[in-house]
């Protein structure tokens, strides 16, 4: 009976500190209330409360009352002109942030010169080569004003060195810039394969770059640490869920190694989730994910600051789930994966277009899309009560099985890699460790499908139906012949002595740990040193990574 | 056995990602299958050039060649491998895998390209296509 008063009385107390934060909230302008009138309460169920430690219902009290989740769509595609001019449309019709796609050249560190850039030059995101590239696609486009996020992972330093540098050409400090730069290159080993060094040396790129942002750029993100790749490669939503926070523990472990304060640097990582159609375990996987954040950074990596415990996190629909056949029928997938988004609390969302699995979004199906989480967010009343699910029994169970499925996950990390999360991610790279679960795991999905066991609609049942029309965006040939010029005139306009010089002390520098690369990398793309130049000088004393073929 | 084996000998298949492209799920499924289905497989991994496949087919003796495009390069790579496996005297048919999009089904095929594997194709889909296009050559 002592027990129950005391619980009730820690329950009340909480039940309290959660009406003065949400007292204290601006509230967005409601009605909260369901479409038939009836008023609704901004939370349900018990304690903690969203916005309690350790957080599985949610960082704000008042939900998506305040605010509702930002729709962030992600564009890029051509030569970097004609993303300029998406941008400023995006600009024009309200959005505040732009998220930029690279070309695979890009983000394979190379030029579109390069042998094996044919064809892929513009195809799956914007050509960046040089500064100057940089500067078309940020050009007459205020950097101080605007929050950027650019997904790229194995040359993110040198992309995000170009940033810096297009900010300072046009009279913005460094302090001033915002945004996210992906830099999750655990996860290219893992799943994604878009990696260039050895892991080692590449996270040195990255608490280089963790390094410099926590001392002299407060608004960017360093980090944002990505299961969706991983889902997609094929894992189950408990290894996403493990694999992307055991990368996430990693990062703190090599920035701690590093000598940064933690506090300095956790509330500035965030994370990136998929949204698969199986509803009610990704909803457990969101909320489980927040929880277990909270958890180990308080008590195995001593956080002290509130900041540094709450999970914030992007979530995109799952492309995987697309299916070629009756591409319409995408449209439903993809409103109730966003759904479960909403319901797990994100950040933002960004929801796919139903003809992606064949080819980059049109207009059209990228505007159904956007319009698809604008039901959710204004028509469905989801976003009146802050973790609307919490407290029903399936929902709490399933968010502890995703816990305990994660938490094994851990442990076999922490027993391989001798107590440390960190050299557990380098051994399971080494030894193929997550290469093998999640190829493990999508040929036993796969196998479900074939035998019928698992329905896919318009795969393997319902299959009546398909027009097999497609209205597909294509790509021109023109695009790598623009970029190609491009390339040439800047190679022939900039200072050739200052390019090998800077790229020479850069290797250098690589050779000694100590130092922070980003300042001479900043000065290396403003001598117009190519992406794929820089990249080949630190090539020379980091090495190049090749994965071992397993099956 | 006897249906994966074409003269007696068990079916041996290359499969290879050609350029930058990293989405590697699909080829390893594909693997899995073919030797599920009795064939030897030889997997090269990622990022590989047109020279090493010809040479793993000529070292391994293989069958037939797998590739799995995923980044709309299809059109450039494919032929290409075509071309260098023919150069390089060897008749192996090439089959691809991944999104290709309909309407370049009939030109990758006018440029000797064997056979395509789209989303969705069954386990059974895969390992028939296989062993067709090697009896095509035979």
């Amino acid at each position: 009976m002592a027990d129950r008063a005391e619980s009730s009385n820690e329950s009340s107390e909480q039940r309290q500190a959660w009406q003065e934060a949400y007292d204290a909230t601006p509230l967005r302008d409601g009605p909260f209330e369901t479409m038939s009138g009836v008023p609704v309460d901004p939370v349900y169920g018990d304690a903690p409360f969203p916005g309690q430690y350790p957080y599985t219902r949610g960082l704000h009290a008042a939900g998506y009352r305040s605010r509702l989740w930002t729709m962030r769509m992600f564009a890029g595609f051509g030569t970097a002109e004609d993303t300029n001019a998406r941008f400023k449309e995006l600009l024009r019709a309200g959005g505040g942030g732009l998220s930029t796609a690279f070309d695979m050249p890009t983000l394979m560190g190379r030029d579109s010169d390069h042998d094996w850039a044919l064809g892929e030059v513009g195809h799956c995101g914007v050509a960046i080569d040089t500064l100057a590239d940089m500067e078309d696609l940020f050009a007459d486009i205020d950097l101080g004003s605007v929050s950027t996020s650019m997904t790229i992972n194995g040359p993110a330093a040198m992309i995000m060195a170009m940033y810096i540098a297009v900010g300072e050409n046009t009279g913005v400090e460094r302090s001033a810039l915002a945004g996210t730069i992906q830099n999750d290159i655990l996860k290219e080993y893992q799943a994604q394969k878009e990696y260039i060094f050895p892991p080692r040396p590449s996270m040195r790129l990255i608490t280089d770059m963790m390094q410099f942002t926590s001392a002299e750029m407060p608004r960017w993100h360093p980090v944002s640490i990505s299961g969706y790749h991983i889902r997609e490669a094929g894992s189950t939503a408990a290894q996403e869920l493990a694999f992307t926070l055991g990368n996430g523990f990693a990062y703190v472990e090599a920035a701690l190694a590093a000598g940064l304060d933690i506090d300095d640097f956790a509330p500035r990582l965030s994370f990136f989730f998929n949204s698969h159609s199986d509803f009610f375990e990704e909803i457990g996987k969101f909320r489980a994910a927040r929880r277990i954040w909270a958890r180990w950074m308080k008590e195995r990596y001593g956080a002290k600051s509130e900041r540094s415990l709450k999970m914030k996190f992007h979530t995109q629909t799952a492309g995987v789930s697309l299916t070629a056949q009756q591409a319409e029928i995408n449209i439903g997938r993809v409103a109730i994966q966003a759904l479960a988004g909403a319901l797990g609390g994100t950040q933002s969302l960004h929801t796919d277009a139903y003809d992606e699995a064949m080819a980059l979004p049109t207009e059209d199906a990228a505007r159904i899309a956007l319009r698809t989480q604008q039901i959710v967010a204004h028509e469905t009343g989801v976003a009146n009560v802050a973790d609307p699910l919490g407290g029903a029994p399936f929902v709490e169970w399933m968010t502890d099985e995703m816990e305990r499925q994660a938490e094994d996950i851990f442990a076999h990390l922490l027993d391989i890699g001798n107590d440390s999360i960190l050299e557990g991610a380098y051994m399971g790279i080494d030894n193929g460790y997550f290469v093998g679960e999640i190829a493990d795991a999508a040929y036993r999905f796969e196998r479900e499908v074939n035998e019928g066991r698992r329905i896919i609609v318009g795969v393997n049942d319902f299959t009546e139906g398909d027009s097999g029309e497609r209205n597909l965006l294509r790509i021109g040939a023109e695009v790598e012949e623009y970029q190609l010029k491009r390339l040439n005139d800047v190679k022939q306009r900039r200072d050739a002595d200052a390019v090998v010089a800077v790229l020479d002390r850069l290797a250098t520098e690589a050779k000694d740990p100590e130092i922070n690369l980003m300042p001479t990398m900043i000065e290396a793309v403003k001598t117009f040193a190519t992406e794929g130049e820089i990249v080949a000088a630190l090539e020379d004393v980091f090495g190049t990574y090749v994965e071992t073929a397993i099956v | 056995m006897a249906e994966e084996q074409i003269g007696g000998q068990q079916l041996r298949v290359v499969l290879a990602k050609l350029g930058f492209d990293g989405h590697d799920r699909g080829i390893k499924i594909v693997a899995r299958i073919l030797r599920d289905a009795g064939m030897e497989v030889i997997y090269l991994g990622l990022r590989q050039s047109y020279k090493n496949v010809v040479n793993a087919v000529e070292q391994e003796d293989a069958d037939a060649v797998g590739l799995s495009m995923h980044n709309a390069s299809h059109m450039t790579l494919a032929p290409k491998m075509v071309d260098a496996l023919a150069e390089a005297g060897l008749e192996v048919p090439v089959i691809v895998g991944g999104i290709v999009p309909d309407e370049d089904i009939p030109p990758l095929m006018e440029k000797g390209v064997a056979a395509i594997l789209g989303p969705g194709a069954s386990a059974e889909e895969v390992a028939t296509t296989v062993r067709d296009a090697v009896a095509a050559l035979q």
